[in-house]
């Protein structure tokens, strides 16, 4: 079972039964759509920008318990950060979870739950879409994101 | 000479010779991480036998040469080798002549050739082209490429919520101006068996070519394209057993010579000037450049042994085991099985009430069990479930009944982590 535990954590199996933030913020003033063609996966994340702060954030969609679980975990690491604080956080991430050597997971808190995913080469694009769109949103350019 | 009766092979006869068979599979026979591996991917691509393996390296090791060029022997051996590939298909065909094989990379390059052919050769704005709603994404967007081109229209026949084509649905669709309808004979995706007889039948009634994709059918059950009446069958190697890279084309002499060339090059001319190039007669006309040579080779060694083992028997076997798996998932609760037509093929897509498809995939896989997940390249049939993607276990000749019994235990881990 231990193979098991480290990719489903019980962290991501919670966030994925009892997604948080999983809601439409009542002032949102950037949003962006992310897709996963291969497996159907869309979400929608929602933020509310204040002076290069994320004041709030919610998300909305559909997809695995990888990609929503990831989904949920990043509204909660973001929250009240800078727009410079998250990508530096996106950053870390994306490092652990494509297995680049010297990436840290201890300092990312929760999200170093998602250190078993650099293992499934297949499951990276559902770990990191909601971070994509994340990024869609808050910087200019397209609002819609595709893991394709 | 009286020829002895065969003595009748019991089911327990069958099951044996099948898990003999499993045997010439190296592939089948490794671990993956650390369990026996349980391979049920077999819609996507199958696994191959030794003698397919062994007829493409003795043709690398041997008589390797480009064809129809050469004077010297082995350019003589490789083009007997190639050609004697065709006659293999066109027999497991039933083809009336090997002339009308023609070699592609597979069912997707076949149906684009014969696509890009009608949008020049017979589609005008405002013909009609009929497909169905369970096609695979390679039956679907090559004929919206050649309605774009010539202004016809593409029209879908409905399917049911059990994944049949609606009763009466092609009869009514088809009008006076249908020019193609092309079906797939099973579905990758729901396992459904359409009746391609029938719809050839009507589609001829008002004239349309009758196209039928083949890429799940070749494996399972026999094909006799006069009985059924098609005027272009296509079907994939890599699923039949033989390797990725190559495929075949049937159709009828009369369309072939009607359809232009696909590509120009080497092989497909008579003669070429600046002015003027004529076009060699099919199937050279449609294989320009070097062919896949080893590919047609170990293809033919693929239909060999398919023959050899038989497809009543492997249809046989197929059914048996579909029969056990389907009871054995249908106990599963909370498991959903899509496509339940009545007859249909070793195919099994699911999905879980608690659970992506996506994690089931990845569950099973750590159990070794190799499934596909997502929408098979049928988006619209995904749509038409309600289903995101589902979870789909594909079976073949040499899965056992052991093997369903993991795949199910599998599942039912899937389960305890998604309560
Ligand atoms: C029903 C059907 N049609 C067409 C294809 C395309 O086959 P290929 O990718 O070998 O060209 C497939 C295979 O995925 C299929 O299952």
């Amino acid at each position: 079972m231990s193979e098991m535990q480290d990719l489903y954590q019980e962290i991501i199996l919670d966030h994925n039964r009892k997604p948080r933030n999983f809601s439409i913020p009542a002032h949102a003033n950037h949003t962006a759509v992310g897709h996963n063609p291969l497996c159907g996966d869309q979400i929608t994340v929602l933020v509310e920008l204040d002076g290069g702060v994320i004041k709030t954030i919610g998300f909305q969609g559909a997809g695995c318990a990888i990609s929503k679980a990831s989904a949920s975990l990043m509204t909660e690491a973001v929250k009240g950060r800078t727009i410079d604080e998250a990508k530096v956080i996106f950053e870390g991430f994306h490092d652990m979870v494509t297995g680049v050597a010297g990436a840290e997971p201890e300092a990312l808190g929760k999200l170093a739950a998602f250190a078993g995913v650099c293992e499934y080469p297949a499951r990276v694009k559902c770990a990191s879409l909601a971070w994509h769109t994340l990024q869609a949103a808050i910087t200019e350019g397209p609002t819609t994101v595709s893991t394709e | 000479m009286t020829e002895r009766a065969q003595p009748i092979e019991t089911a327990a006869d069958l099951r044996a010779d099948m898990l003999r068979l499993r045997e010439e599979f190296p592939a089948l026979h490794q671990r993956v991480r650390g369990r026996p591996l349980v391979y049920l991917d077999n819609a996507a691509t199958t696994h191959k036998p030794r003698v397919v393996l062994e007829a493409m390296t003795r043709f690398y090791a041997e008589d390797n040469s480009n064809i129809h060029r050469g004077v010297h022997a082995l350019s003589v051996r490789a083009t007997e080798a190639y050609e004697q590939a065709r006659s293999t298909v066109a027999r497991f065909l039933s083809a009336p002549s090997a002339s009308e094989i023609v070699f592609l990379r597979g069912t997707t390059e076949a149906i684009n050739l014969i696509a890009h052919g009608l949008a020049h050769c017979r589609l005008r704005p405002g013909d009609e082209v009929l497909i169905t709603h369970m096609e695979h994404h390679s039956n679907i967007v090559p004929w919206q490429m050649a309605c774009k081109q010539s202004g016809a229209t593409l029209k879908v026949v409905p399917i049911t919520d059990n994944g049949e084509l609606e009763h009466g649905a092609v009869e009514r669709m088809l009008t006076d101006r249908t020019r193609v309808v092309s079906v797939v004979h099973v579905s990758n995706s729901l396992g459904t068996v359409n009746p391609v007889r029938e719809i050839c039948a009507l589609a001829h009634k008002v004239g349309a070519v009758a196209v039928v994709d083949g890429a799940q059918a070749v494996a399972h059950m026999a094909v006799d394209v006069q009985e059924i009446g098609c005027d272009a069958y296509a079907f994939s190697g890599h699923k039949l057993m033989g390797p990725t890279g190559v495929g075949a084309l049937w159709a009828r002499q009369e369309l072939l010579a009607e359809l232009p060339p696909y590509q120009g090059g080497g092989d497909m001319i008579e003669v070429v000037t600046f002015e003027k190039t004529t076009y060699a007669k099919a199937p050279a006309k449609f294989e320009a450049g070097t062919p896949n040579i080893s590919g047609a080779v170990g293809l033919g060694a693929a239909v060999s042994f398919i023959e050899q083992v038989g497809l009543d028997r492997i249809h046989a076997y197929d059914t048996w085991l579909l029969e056990r798996a389907t009871e054995q998932m249908q106990a599963i609760p909370g498991l959903r099985l899509i496509g339940t037509a009545p007859g249909k093929a070793a195919i099994l897509a699911f999905t879980l009430d608690t659970a992506h498809p996506h994690d089931i995939g990845t569950i099973l896989d750590m159990e070794g069990v190799a499934i596909r997940t997502g929408h098979h390249c049928t988006q619209p049939v995904m749509v038409r479930m309600g289903v995101p993607a589902t979870a789909r276990a594909s079976l073949s000749l040499y899965n056992t009944q052991e093997e369903i019994d993991t795949l199910c235990r599998a599942v039912n881990k899937v389960k305890e982590v998604f309560q």
